[in-house]
């Protein structure tokens, strides 16, 4: 591509575009998506299903838009009556094979074959019944993937997918005319760890998530922009949920992170976000013993330790903290001598081949980046020696805390593991479905996520929770949403200064380079 | 394999003259008969000038497209950035077509020089030959061939390559034949690019139908002004054709004539017109993707590019099927529908699963049980596989079904209507 824009013309819409630009993706700056299947913008152009065939003047064949460059005064009309008649044509060649079990398909509701037939097809097929349907087995195909062959309109992009994108061609094409399949490698299976994506790049209900599988319909599904937490490379995802329960994670396309990709352990990394044993209202200790009680009297115990307490305070932040509790949670002891620290979970590093400077990171903490632009070091070990003599110890949501102290714990966290029994205080909070917030991934990229389903009992956000603290200590008023929090964030922090959540939006924006902390 | 049958003396013998000889395909035998004197000729010119004298000779690629051998060469960059590579059609899987068989069976010489010399025309310093899988013996023709001419030097630094192809049609279409070279499924590829651009391993890359080859030496030797003067119709149209000739005549064989020869008179003179008691009935005159043409098309049609287009049909790779008035268009319309779909790759929707479609209506009409509607389904069936794919297999599929019906729809309706025996298809 080049800076040259080529004019041209999309159903009487004129639009502009670089050099280089393919007529299926002008087309949806003219506000016309054009129908197809095998064609993915992050995969090679296989130019096969032959769905997005458009009539371009001066042309004498109708061209496949997927396959043909934009050039300077070309008139593209994706709706003569050529162009229609062959699309409905080739729903009609791919619907003869295809099982039309929509009912019990997972596909159904967000399937490109039922929304093309649905606009483009024909009411009533002209297969004789009395033909038989090919029919093949559903194949295991890997970890979280199945292959049901019958439902397959071989688009390829699973198989362009794994050769292209994964480089681990384990995925072809079998056989030839319509005996053909999506064949798997005899020696090998579908484990490649990002291998999931074939499911999503799945235009119809062929190749299926087992974790996925008759969970949910795809109408049922609430959808919320989301940021994912398996790792510090931030990939940003969706997160449905179904009546408040999350069910599924898929990739949100972003250039930028993640292009349109996930990893399988970001993919399966949402169970915790549903766990049934939260803590739903704020425990203070009582003659030896947690008791659950309101905010304000939790609030007031917590100001009063903190008035009465010495000098030295450690923080232990769990590096899945939002942005925004974790700069709450350090302005809290505003004057005193804080110490604070993160602990980072190491995993194996699996990188997608195909996609420059993406992979699923050894270093499992999704906002590290943020915790270090606010001041939390990485010296753990250090600041589980210092809180042994601090005055007042704060974890936040981190469960493994070893931590021995002859100071006063807070806990604030959303589950409540055994050593936080010790605590003076716990203060529930939400997790990262349940509000919105933002991370900064591994490359300084701040990136927002929005909240998928409501928190339990009287949880709250950890920015609410310790911006509320901090008022009630006299450190000026406290902020009443996620945005305003991060407006304070971002006035206090060099390196994150003039972004807000407007700027950001929902693919983010890198902060200017972090001073030295 | 037989013999050649003598030429008959309406044939115009070049390519075909030694057939049948077998000291012809030694390399001292061919040495001998005139052999690669083209060649030397070739390499003492400059490329562009070769590449002018098959452009003015007005010879036209004989693997079924007829595209200008000339043009095509002179496709290729000028000035070489990258290695150029020369690949040689021979996988002849074309229904009705054997001619290219015949040549590297007998004179296996003649496209080792022709390939010698395109190469050369076109600065490759590879050349493959794609062979049919299922041609063991002209592989074996060629090898040694190949083996012999190579330790005489011929070929100087121009390495050649025999690929022997694994049986699929479909790997005769020429981006398909390149990835079947490349080692990956023989997929056709969408193009642009042109194998001129990016052709097989992604370098510039020019490919010739044998026969095409075959020819180019006698152009260099008797000059391009004799060439193009073989020539009895249209002008666009020159030198000598191999017609493979199958079906229902006295004397199926390979025959050469000059372009513009009357099909009419290959088919009742040099094959010996019909079986006795039989007449004509129709005729496909360029391999099994053609349209059929009818008696009377067969009667007046001009065995050249513009000739047989004018009938309807197209020349093709020059296989002529003939048919008899015994013969059951609607089985053999069947049997090709079920040729196509049997070979399709798979790729683009409309010949994957229209050539499935059209056989079974076609079997289905054939047992009794087809319906009214069924011919006008076909039609827009094939209209819906027409010029919309990425090769032409699914074309090719919907021509003898779209002309069939236009010409001989009383066969198929006799089937739907009950007039006539069904016939259960296996």
């Amino acid at each position: 591509m080049s800076d040259e824009l080529i004019n041209l013309t999309i159903d009487g819409v004129p639009v502009s575009v670089p050099k280089g630009t393919l007529v299926i993706e002008a087309a949806k700056q003219a506000g016309v998506l054009v129908p197809h299947y095998c064609y993915h913008p992050g995969l090679p152009v296989a130019g096969v299903c032959r769905m997005c065939l458009v009539e371009i003047e001066k042309q004498p064949k109708l061209a496949i838009s997927c396959a043909t460059q934009a050039a300077e005064g070309m008139v593209v009309n994706t709706q003569s009556a050529a162009a229609k008649s062959a699309r409905t044509g080739v729903l009609e060649f791919l619907l003869i094979n295809h099982p039309l079990d929509c009912p019990i398909c997972d596909q159904a509701g967000e399937c490109e074959l039922q929304d093309f037939t649905f606009q483009e097809g024909r009411a009533g097929t002209r297969y004789s019944p009395d033909y038989p349907k090919r029919f093949n087995p559903v194949e295991d195909f890997g970890p979280d993937v199945l292959y049901v062959p019958n439902r397959c309109i071989l688009c390829t992009r699973c198989v362009r997918f794994m050769e292209d994108v994964a480089q681990e061609p384990v995925l072809n094409v079998s056989e030839r005319g319509d005996r053909a399949y999506i064949g798997v490698h005899p020696e090998t299976r579908l484990d490649h760890p990002w291998a999931g994506n074939v499911v999503d790049l799945c235009p119809v209900g062929s190749l299926l998530s087992k974790d996925f599988l008759h969970k949910a319909r795809a109408w049922e599904l609430d959808k919320t922009a989301s940021v994912c937490t398996g790792c510090s490379q931030g990939c940003n995802v969706t997160l449905d949920t179904r009546e408040n329960v999350v069910v599924r994670v898929r990739p949100r396309p972003n250039l930028e992170v993640n292009r349109y990709f996930i990893c399988d352990h970001g993919r399966m990394n949402y169970r915790w976000m549903n766990r049934g044993d939260r803590i739903e209202a704020p425990l203070v200790r009582r003659g030896g013993e947690l008791h659950a009680t309101d905010w304000q009297d939790a609030f007031e115990r917590v100001t009063t330790m903190l008035r009465g307490a010495g000098p030295r305070v450690v923080a232990l932040a769990s590096p899945r903290a939002s942005t925004e509790a974790l700069f709450f949670a350090r302005e809290l002891f505003r004057g005193l001598d804080w110490t604070g620290a993160f602990q980072v979970v190491m995993g194996e590093e699996a990188s997608l081949a195909g996609v420059p400077d993406l992979a699923l990171r050894a270093e499992r903490a999704p906002n590290g980046r943020g915790a270090e632009l606010l001041g939390y070091g990485r010296d753990y070990a250090a600041a589980l020696a210092a809180a042994e003599s601090a005055a007042v110890v704060l974890v936040l949501d981190e469960p493994d805390i070893p931590v021995r102290t002859a100071g006063a714990l807070i806990y604030a966290g959303t589950v409540l593991p055994e050593r936080a029994r010790d605590a003076e205080v716990v203060l529930p909070i939400v997790n990262v479905a349940e509000e919105d917030g933002c991370f900064v991934n591994r490359d300084g990229r701040v990136q927002r996520y929005a909240q998928a389903k409501p928190a339990p009992g009287m949880a709250r956000p950890g920015w609410w929770v310790f911006s509320e603290l901090g008022a009630a200590l006299g450190h000026g008023e406290p902020v009443g949403s996620a945005a305003e929090a991060f407006e304070r964030v971002a006035q206090a922090i060099d390196a994150l200064r003039g972004l807000s959540y407007e700027q950001l939006g929902f693919l983010g924006k890198v902060a200017a380079a972090p001073v030295a902390v | 394999m037989g013999y050649p049958h003598k030429p008959h003396p309406k044939e115009t013998v070049l390519l075909s003259r030694y057939f049948g000889e077998a000291d012809a395909r030694t390399y001292k035998g061919w040495v001998k008969r005139g052999g690669y004197a083209a060649l030397e000729q070739a390499r003492a010119m400059e490329p562009a000038r070769v590449v002018d004298i098959v452009k003015e000779s007005g010879l036209r690629g004989r693997g079924g497209a007829g595209f200008p051998t000339g043009l095509k060469w002179s496709f290729m960059p000028k000035e070489k950035k990258k290695p150029h590579y020369l690949c040689v059609n021979a996988d002849e899987s074309e229904p009705g077509t054997f001619k290219d068989r015949e040549i590297m069976r007998w004179t296996p010489h003649a496209l080792l020089e022709g390939t010698a010399i395109a190469a050369h025309a076109i600065q490759a310093e590879v050349a493959y030959i794609y062979i049919r899988g299922e041609f063991t013996e002209p592989l074996a023709i060629m090898d040694k061939a190949l083996t012999d001419a190579r330790s005489a030097g011929v070929f100087g630094n121009l390495k050649i390559h025999l690929h022997r192809g694994a049986g699929a049609y479909i790997c005769g279409e020429e981006t398909a034949l390149m990835n079947s070279i490349e080692g990956k499924r023989g997929n056709p590829r969408i193009k642009p690019p042109f194998p001129a651009a990016a052709g097989v391993f992604g370098m510039p890359t020019t490919i010739n139908n044998v026969e095409t080859l075959a020819a180019v030496p006698h152009i260099l030797t008797k000059g391009a002004a004799w060439y193009k003067g073989l020539s009895l119709a249209s002008p666009k149209s020159t030198g000598t054709k191999l017609f493979s000739v199958c079906g229902h005549v006295q004397h199926p064989a390979n025959y050469e004539v000059t372009m513009g020869f009357p099909l009419k008179d290959l088919v009742y003179e040099l094959c010996g017109g019909m079986r006795p008691g039989r007449t004509l009935k129709a005729c496909i005159p360029g391999g099994s993707s053609v349209p059929i043409l009818d008696r009377a098309e067969t009667e007046s049609c001009l065995l050249d590019y513009e000739g047989v287009v004018e009938r309807g049909s197209m020349l093709g790779s020059g296989g002529v099927i003939v048919f008899d008035d015994s013969t059951d268009m609607v089985y053999q319309i069947m049997r090709l529908a079920r040729f196509y779909a049997h070979e399709s790759c798979a790729q683009c929707t409309q010949c994957r699963e229209g050539t499935a479609w059209t056989t079974k209506i076609l079997e289905r009409i054939l047992a009794g049980q087809g319906k009214t509607a069924d011919l006008d389904l076909l039609l827009d069936l094939s209209e819906n596989m027409t010029g919309k794919t990425i090769c032409v297999l699914s074309d090719s599929c919907a021509a003898p079904v779209v002309s069939g019906i236009k010409k001989f729809r009383s066969e198929f309706e006799d089937y739907i209507a009950g007039r006539r025996k069904p016939v259960m298809v296996a």
